[in-house]
């Protein structure tokens, strides 16, 4: 009875193509018809293959096949070809998203994960990070990453925990962790990339669809790594120019 | 011990002969029985998680409510088991040791004339290995017992959260435990290793020559010469670790790490040195688990369609080449880690090369299979599933070579999917055919043919429903080391039914593997009797040793 539960359940699962969910930046799009070409190939090659393996049972003694060694030669290098085209393909497009600078108006926000929470900081409008401390660090006293008061450019930097981004505009974020190293995994913008203490990682995206997206922990980092989530919000350039500046408003009145 | 023996074989006592004895076969058994205990501590423990990430407020007989860091601790053992005490324990160490030195003609061992029985060289060490290896596993084992629990850190377990005591329970004496258990095993698999690479460089009988080795013998040979690096790193990299958390050095740590709250101040080292070592010996350990599976489909597909291999030459450069490349392509774990994306790029190009290799040997089996006229016994039949979940587990590898696509799907259950297909569902088919093709080697009898078939059956269909769907929730983006998928991001909900029907199907596959363990008990003391040769096999292990050799022509060892 519960098999046959689990069951309707899968069948009433909508999902889109592949299950993924639906992209929302603009390498996504060119990175979800790689994937599906690529798929699609490999599936093909995995189903043809199993189909000769289930005739060779099959096939009686008599009826056997004979594969030539050119034969096998050929079905070798075709086979080689296909993963070349694809190493071609990816390579290419993997150029275009980790091997560019980011823009110079980007959106610059600096992520940090810490068991087992992620916090955004925007530079304010001075347009640079304040210094921290890892001896100011007080999540429960409201100084999660540890901002130094002692340094001006410390006092307009926003710290949030939800990574709010313009939509159609490039967003380049640094990546860093206090404790653990921990997974930044934005599905919907088909981002990974780990948060590792003592470096910082860096890449750009552009979300090109609004809403709230999932993001999550993607690198076992303790016993809550399963709750370790986050939303980022995709909103209009007019909405994201007034959050910022409310925010910026109770940043002042401090 | 190379001493002839004075007393009766008989007389000695059963201690000398089934337990502190350097036999080759008894070692080998020994081997088997180890990775037994390890299989089955190992599958125990994944349907536990199983339950708990399909039903995750039941509370589980003789458990209780399962806590996130149990979980995580289920999921650490369960992974160090498989990979290092299943997977490369029992076909490489183990079955090297039970079969090699009679399938090199060691009955007519070189330099004597008399007919010696057949032993490994080094014989020794090939026993402390097993020894080792065992006492590895009582310390892994025995780590859900020491204060805190076992580790949590998953099977690679990368520090900072493996090197600071204060990340998480069980990353105290749990992970002291782990170090122990991992550089223990090293050890093992090192002196194993040698023992292998000095077998088969001395012990091949006298007209031998190295290209008219079997590919089984090739596949254990090549395997050790990676082990050797592989392991040495892993077992320097333990020592590293531990000197990070006991001794004051700072390989690993970065600067400064805040761990709760408490500013930890170290010398600059860099997690990430820890994530190259790991994978040095990582990606090699892949093939040094998957050489021997893939020379024994080789050599059985050759047994049981009565002809030759196609292209002798063709496979044995596919396992050399796989054995260089192997080193070359560790990087490909590392794309998301914050590597120079340029490194990324040259370790996916080298991943697409080690593929190659892969593709000769699998369009080999296929040209030998589709000539029909299979004879078609359980060996065989577990060695067919074996090629079907290599080229499935394998299909999703060209996926994971590269940096751009493997960067959405790492981390997740399409790994998990890729490498439960290719290295714990293949692997272990590939040992099951080992078990059914030799167990009349060993004990003079067959295991049932019935029993077998039912095996087979519902194992091939059980991995397949297990390990398929879990594509899916890769793709969906379910990330792994997950101990629940509530009260988590929302999207993940509506992955339950997937995950729950996965649970259904583990429980159904493991409950398959009952009639192994049956068929084992019941052949080994009614099984039917078996002829010295009952698969007509051209190895030299079938030989008898009273058999004349001069008689086989040398294209057929």
């Amino acid at each position: 009875m519960r098999t046959v539960r689990i069951a309707i359940g899968l069948l009433a699962l909508r999902t889109p193509f592949w299950w993924m969910p639906r992209a929302g930046s603009l390498h996504a799009h060119a990175i979800d018809s790689l994937m599906r070409s690529s798929l699609f190939a490999l599936l093909a090659l995995c189903v043809l293959a199993q189909v000769l393996l289930v005739a060779g049972i099959v096939l009686r003694r008599e009826q056997r096949a004979r594969f030539s060694p050119a034969w096998r030669w050929a079905a070798t290098v075709a086979v080689a070809l296909l993963f070349v085209w694809m190493t071609i393909a990816a390579e290419e497009l993997w150029s275009t998203i980790r091997l560019t600078r980011a823009e110079p108006h980007a959106v610059q926000v600096e992520v940090t994960g810490v068991q087992f929470q992620w916090y955004f900081r925007y530079p304010g409008p001075d347009g640079i990070y304040g210094k921290t401390k890892p001896e100011l660090i007080d999540a429960a006293g409201g100084n999660p990453l540890g901002l130094d008061p002692s340094d001006p450019r410390s006092h307009d930097d926003i710290v949030s925990s939800v990574l709010v981004l313009p939509v159609d505009r490039q967003a380049n974020l640094q990546l860093r962790a206090q404790d653990v190293v921990h997974g930044f995994f934005l599905p919907a913008m088909r981002v990974m990339q780990n948060a590792t203490p003592g470096r910082v990682s860096e890449f750009h995206l552009t979300p090109n669809r609004t809403g709230d997206y999932a993001i999550v922990c993607s690198q076992v980092c303790g016993l809550g790594h399963y709750r370790m989530h986050a939303v980022l919000r995709v909103v209009s350039a007019q909405q994201f120019a007034v959050w910022m500046s409310q925010r910026e408003a109770a940043q002042a009145e401090r | 011990m190379t001493k002839p023996e004075k007393s009766n074989p008989s007389s000695r006592s059963w201690l000398r002969r089934y337990v502190f004895t350097t036999s080759h076969r008894v070692v080998g058994v020994q081997y088997l029985l180890v990775a037994l205990a390890a299989v089955v501590a190992g599958t125990l423990l994944s349907l536990l998680m199983r339950w708990h990430l399909a039903w995750s407020d039941a509370r589980l007989p003789g458990w209780g409510q399962v806590k996130p860091e149990d979980y995580l601790a289920l999921v650490t053992l369960h992974g160090t088991l498989m990979i290092f005490f299943v997977v490369t324990a029992a076909p490489q160490n183990g079955l090297a040791s039970l079969i090699l030195p009679e399938q090199l003609g060691g009955k007519y061992a070189a330099g004597s004339n008399e007919k010696t029985s057949a032993r490994m060289a080094l014989p020794l060490l090939n026993a402390l290995s097993v020894w080792l290896t065992a006492l590895a596993l009582l310390v892994l084992l025995a780590t859900p017992f020491l204060r805190g629990g076992a580790a949590i850190s998953g099977w690679t377990s990368y520090p900072p959260l493996s090197a600071v005591p204060s990340a998480g329970p069980g990353q105290g004496h749990g992970m002291d435990g782990w170090l122990l258990a991992i550089a223990l095993f090293c050890l093992g698999s090192l002196c194993s290793a040698a023992s292998v690479i000095a077998t088969v460089m001395t012990r091949r009988m006298g007209r031998m020559r190295w290209m008219e080795m079997p590919l089984t013998a090739w596949s254990w040979f090549v395997a050790a010469c990676m082990a050797v690096p592989a392991f040495s790193v892993l077992l320097a990299a333990c020592g590293m670790l531990f000197g990070d958390r006991h001794l004051g050095t700072s390989f690993f740590f970065p600067p400064i790490d805040v761990v709760n709250g408490v500013v930890l101040h170290h010398a600059a080292g860099s997690p990430l040195l820890w994530q190259n070592l790991f994978w040095f010996f990582g990606h090699p350990e892949v093939y040094i688990a998957a050489l021997p599976a893939m020379g024994l489909t080789t050599t059985l597909l050759v047994t049981f369609s009565g002809r030759r291999i196609l292209n002798y030459r063709a496979m044995v450069a596919s396992t050399i080449a796989i054995g260089l490349l192997g080193f070359a392509v560790w990087g490909h774990h590392m794309f998301v880690s914050g590597m120079n994306p340029y490194a990324s790029r040259a370790f996916g190009l080298a991943t697409i090369a080690i593929a190659i290799p892969s593709t000769v040997e699998v369009i080999q089996w296929l040209a030998t299979i589709l000539a029909g006229g299979l004879r078609r016994a359980t060996p065989l039949l577990f060695t067919l599933g074996y090629v079907s979940l290599f080229i499935t587990g394998g299909a999703t590898g060209p996926i994971l070579a590269q940096p751009v696509l493997d960067s959405y799907v790492h981390n997740t259950f399409f790994v998990v999917a890729h490498f439960h297909l290719i290295m714990g569902m293949a692997g272990v088919f590939a040992l099951f055919a080992a078990i059914y093709y030799w167990f009349p080697l060993l004990t003079g009898r067959l295991m049932s043919e019935r029993l077998g078939r039912w095996h087979f059956w519902l194992s091939l269909i059980g991995a397949y429903a297990v390990f398929f769907p879990m594509h899916f929730a890769g793709l969906a983006g379910e990330p792994r080391h997950y101990s629940q998928l509530t009260g988590t991001a929302s999207y993940l909900e509506s992955l339950l039914p997937l995950q729950r029907w996965i649970t259904v199907a583990a429980f159904v596959l493991a409950a398959a593997q009952l009639l192994f363990l049956w068929n084992i008990l019941r052949s080994f003391r009614r099984g039917d009797a078996a002829s010295g040769n009952p698969w007509n096999a051209s190895t030299l292990e079938w030989c008898s040793a009273d058999e004349d050799l001069e008689d086989r022509p040398a294209a057929s060892f």
